[in-house]
């Protein structure tokens, strides 16, 4: 760092930090245009937008150049900040600004005045949430590391009660401070534990630290709990379905695209960077919790009915994956296997990477469609594909990605997760041998599964008939909208083909974790994907969709030229039956009940069926959730308890405290007598 | 990439797209002999296509442009899937773009978009079909992977021209795993070709039908596209058999003269094939929906336990 006097010799970090102060101010400045509601849509968030991108340039050239490290001489006596700059960081910057980008030109369009905060006070909410998320990853101290999570934590909580005026969205609101600092406490734990007694809370003083691997699983553990309940790996997942239908579309888009990242990156950074040693079964153990996340959170996505709570389950799902891919590649990691584990966790990354832009266009579209119809229900949209083109178009390549079907983004990572699960022999232990192939399954299973979700998804609100009259309505998504769902699209698309490209901005981050890299394989063979050897596997998107598109054209062009291009409207055919109507489609309910059958143990149901003889006949069901009645509601009612016990101790008279006072006193002079 | 691997890629695609129909034709004959009925002429599916692409199409009057594009990618998907499965050489350049994951992805995204269709129109039994085609296919696509792993455990490798090398140049054995692998990859594939146990191809009871409800408001060339597309997915899904079971006989890299011979042996092969699938349809009864995921739940153990042999006895 050379001073910020002269901006010819600046590095990344100065500007990072440069942007991140833009952020600030652009927050700062929607404060004083509190009511000025066009002046915050069409300048400051577009501002955001564009610092946003800048952000992403400096983060893609940062990538590939070695570490820059600083200290501000701000905070406490003493306690300055120290900053770092790595591959890593970059990475994750890359995330940040790649996403809210797209993110923010969408929510210039969104916000509108009436609807709970003013929009001048959540531009200052917003920015200030995309400022701490990028100091976030380039804190190089556990003390300004707290300082950003927990900034990050609160701008986030008071962007998702921005509608605070319904009790519900506070209940959410609460349920997710909660489980927010309930993870912090985890972290600081954690890192606690990494100073091992020295006192000294650098990044750089924990990474010369050897703890023993006592100390070593116990911070680990920590760093799982802690990073996993911001993550909503299971069983801290309960807020995420709670909070993300109740924050405003785009914050639920940069919760889910970005924030949860940012939490694995504090999983990546303690477990891969600044822990020394590293165990075989805290691999096993990260894999475990991220499939049975896979699996939870896919399988309750089928089932539900609330389009944003659908989205947040699919979350849960991919964030699953990617622990599944970090626990992997832990685990040939502590067996010494360095392109096994850059393989398993390049896929991971990727798919982090591809997850942020596909459920942050997800989101948005969501975001669209509630604003057009006022509905949030899947139940009571449909067929909004022919009244809303520049919303359906986009989620459909949405759609797609997050299905993990090939040429985009979301293939690409479920690829290379299967390659790495499935080339695992030579580990030293042969039951993991025998195991982690057929974990393949299970991956594979969640793929399938998620398509089900997304045709779901999709087709219940874009296609058929409007299930509602007012939906004929429903009016497209204004200019900025646009322009941030394409945004978004465009990401979807160039991570779907370009996948060498992309690698090779992965390659740092791998090698600086596991000290391997994929982009010298990948290198070498043009448009083919190839990551251990071209006879093992490869895969060239691009050549794929031009296979696919060529067929499709000529197939259209000889089915022309050879026959003929009649087309005639007409009537549905329906088998003949005449009195179609919209509410003959199946409901969303109906498409997920094969999944409620099939897995019906995993649920817990509330069924209310209808009679014969009822005048109004009434069908019901209700799937709930059933860790909260295994696992929150107990706790609660353990906590709940133990407060009242406590309680005892209030009396509300002064004599009873000053008689607490005097017994502690007498206690104390007892205690440093001896 | 040779002149002669660009050959062996045409002649591929151009045998999959004649023999697809001829296939068909083929098992319906033989199934109907074997219920003793006087059997369809062997040509017949190529006057249907004929027929259809010369009628006009009828569209529901609020389809969007998916419904008129989905047929097309659907019909793309399955002519690039023949495309990568080696049926006559293993000299494929474009195999290269896409092996067996992503041979599964084709299918999936196939199946996604002819769902996606069907529910465009939104009548009672297009999404009827929708939802029943996706329960089949997220419980077929994982056994159909595992079943591919099974052979790519062996010959460490996912790309299918060098599964088919690898295999087809052993001494002849037999691999237990593979032998687990095979019942699984029939039950896979009478499934997703929408065959007996699971679904009619004949059928037009409403209420059991899978496929033909999916493709009930299709017309004029738009169901032609889509009925090449499913014939193609039948003979992909047959040469994936043969090429994992059967690899025998498939030409290798510079061997024209193995290239000529390759086509009366997939013939050959392929025939066998249909007579047995005409068997299995006319010796079983369609099973009831919710008796298919227990059916397909079988073929993934069946797969998984073929991957575990593999793993356990290295063969």
């Amino acid at each position: 760092m050379n001073g910020f006097a002269n901006p010819a010799a600046w590095v990344h970090l100065d500007w990072v930090l440069a942007l991140v102060v833009c952020w600030l101010l652009i927050g700062v400045a929607g404060v004083f245009t509190l009511r000025r509601f066009r002046f915050v849509a069409t300048i400051l968030f577009p501002a955001g937008g564009l610092v946003a991108l800048a952000l992403l340039g400096v983060a893609l050239s940062a990538a590939l150049d070695v570490p820059e490290v600083a200290v501000l001489p701000i905070g406490l006596p003493q306690l300055p900040f120290h900053l770092r700059l790595d591959s890593l960081s970059a990475f994750f910057l890359m995330v940040i600004g790649g996403a809210s980008a797209g993110v923010s030109a969408f929510a210039a369009g969104y916000f509108r005045k009436g609807e709970g905060t003013p929009p001048g006070l959540l531009c200052l909410e917003y920015h200030l949430f995309l400022a701490s998320m990028a100091l976030v990853v380039i804190a190089d101290d556990a003390y300004f590391f707290m300082v950003v999570w927990e900034t990050m934590a609160l701008a986030s909580f008071f962007l998702v009660i921005a509608n605070h005026r319904l009790p519900e969205i506070r209940r959410a609101g609460y349920l997710y401070l909660l489980v927010a600092h309930i993870g912090a406490l985890g972290i600081l734990l954690c890192f606690g534990v990494l100073q091992a007694n020295t006192g000294d809370y650098t990044f750089a003083n924990m990474r010369a630290q050897h703890l023993n691997p006592f100390w070593g699983s116990v911070a680990f553990v920590l760093a799982v709990f802690g990073f996993g309940a911001k993550a909503g790996i299971l069983p801290l997942h309960a807020w995420l379905p709670e909070a993300h239908p109740a924050a405003p579309s785009p914050v639920s888009a940069l919760m889910s695209g970005v924030m949860l990242k940012i939490a694995l990156y504090g999983l990546l950074r303690v477990g891969f960077d600044l822990l020394q040693t590293r165990l075989w079964w805290w691999g096993v153990l990260l894999m475990a919790i991220g499939l049975a996340t896979a699996l939870f959170g896919v399988v309750f996505s089928t089932v539900q009915v609330e389009m944003k709570r659908l989205l947040a389950y699919s979350s849960i799902e991919n964030i699953g994956l990617m622990c599944a891919g970090f626990g992997l590649s832990l685990l040939f990691s502590s067996y010494g296997m360095k392109t096994l584990a850059a393989l398993a966790l390049t896929a991971a990354l990727y798919h982090l990477l591809s997850h942020a832009f596909f459920k942050s266009l997800l989101f948005c579209s969501t975001g669209a469609v509630l604003h057009a119809t006022g509905e949030r229900s899947l139940g009571r949209l449909g067929g909004l594909i022919r009244y809303m083109p520049w919303v359906a178009w986009p989620t459909l390549i949405g759609v797609l990605a997050c299905a993990g079907l090939p040429p985009l983004g979301g293939f690409v990572s479920e690829w290379l997760l299967l390659q790495s699960f499935l080339f695992t022999a030579g580990l030293p232990s042969s039951f993991l041998n025998m195991l982690i192939p057929v974990l393949a399954a299970l991956i594979a299973l969640v793929a399938a599964l998620s398509g089900y979700t997304m045709v779901k998804y999709f087709g219940i609100i874009f296609l058929g008939q409007p299930r509602e009259e007012k939906l004929s309505k429903a009016h497209d998504a204004g200019l900025r909208e646009r322009a941030g769902m394409l945004w978004l699209t465009a990401g979807c698309v160039v991570l779907g083909l370009f996948p060498n490209q992309v690698i090779a901005f992965i390659d740092p981050v791998t090698r600086l974790l596991v000290s391997a890299g994929l982009a010298e394989t990948v290198a070498t063979q043009g448009w083919l994907l190839v990551p251990v050897s071209i006879e093992r596997a490869s895969y060239a998107p691009a050549i794929f969709l031009l296979g696919v598109m060529a067929s499709f054209a000529l197939a259209y062009l000889l089915v022309r030229w050879l026959y003929h291009g009649r087309l005639r409207r007409a009537a549905p055919w329906d088998c003949g039956f005449p009195w179609q109507s919209a509410r003959m489609q199946d409901t969303a309910e109906g498409f997920g009940q094969p999944i409620r059958q099939i897995f019906e143990p995993l649920f817990r149901m509330q069924r209310e069926l209808p009679t014969p003889f009822d005048p109004e006949p009434r069908y019901r069901v209700v799937v709930e959730d059933p860790l909260w009645h295994w696992l929150y509601l107990p706790v609660a009612a353990v906590v709940e308890r133990l407060s009242r016990l406590i309680g005892l101790l209030q009396q509300g008279r002064i004599a009873v405290y000053l008689l607490y006072s005097f017994l502690t006193l007498i206690i104390l002079l007892l205690v440093v007598k001896r | 990439m040779s002149a002669l691997g660009i050959v062996s890629q045409l002649l591929a695609i151009v045998a999959a797209l004649l023999l697809a129909p001829l296939l068909t034709g083929w098992v319906n004959q033989w199934r109907a002999r074997l219920q003793n009925k006087s059997a369809p002429p062997l040509l017949q599916p190529y006057r249907v296509l004929h027929k259809l692409f010369n009628k006009e199409s009828v569209l529901a009057e609020h389809a969007s442009p998916l419904f008129r594009m989905a047929p097309y990618i659907v019909f793309g998907c399955m002519v690039l899937a023949c495309a990568i499965i080696p049926t006559l050489s293993t000299d494929l350049p474009l195999s290269s773009a896409a092996d067996a994951i992503a041979l599964v992805g084709l299918f999936a995204l196939a199946r996604v978009f002819i769902s996606l269709a069907a529910m465009d129109v939104g009548t009672a039994f297009g999404t009827l079909g929708a939802r029943r085609e996706m329960l089949i296919g997220f419980l077929a696509e994982p056994a159909l992977l595992m079943v591919l792993f099974c052979a790519s455990l062996i010959t460490k490798s996912t790309s299918l021209t060098t599964i088919v090398e690898t295999l087809g140049h052993r001494e002849l054995a037999i691999y237990p795993s593979l032998l687990v692998a095979g019942v699984a990859f029939t039950m896979v594939s009478l499934a997703e070709n929408a065959r007996v146990p699971v679904d009619n191809p004949e059928t037009h009871l409403e209420l059991t039908m899978i496929h033909e409800a999916l493709i009930l408001e299709y017309s004029g060339r738009h169901l032609a596209l889509l009925e090449w597309a499913a014939s193609l997915k039948l003979f992909a899904y047959s040469c994936v058999g043969l090429a994992l079971f059967f690899p025998w006989g498939v030409a290798q890299a510079d061997a024209p003269l193995a290239l000529v011979l390759a086509l009366p042996a997939l013939v050959v092969k392929l025939a066998m094939g249909g007579i047995l699938l005409a068997f299995i349809e006319t010796l079983s009864a369609k099973m009831r929906i919710f008796r298919v995921p227990e059916f397909l739940a079988t073929a993934f153990l069946l797969a998984v336990i073929g991957l575990l042999v593999n793993i356990l006895l290295g063969v």
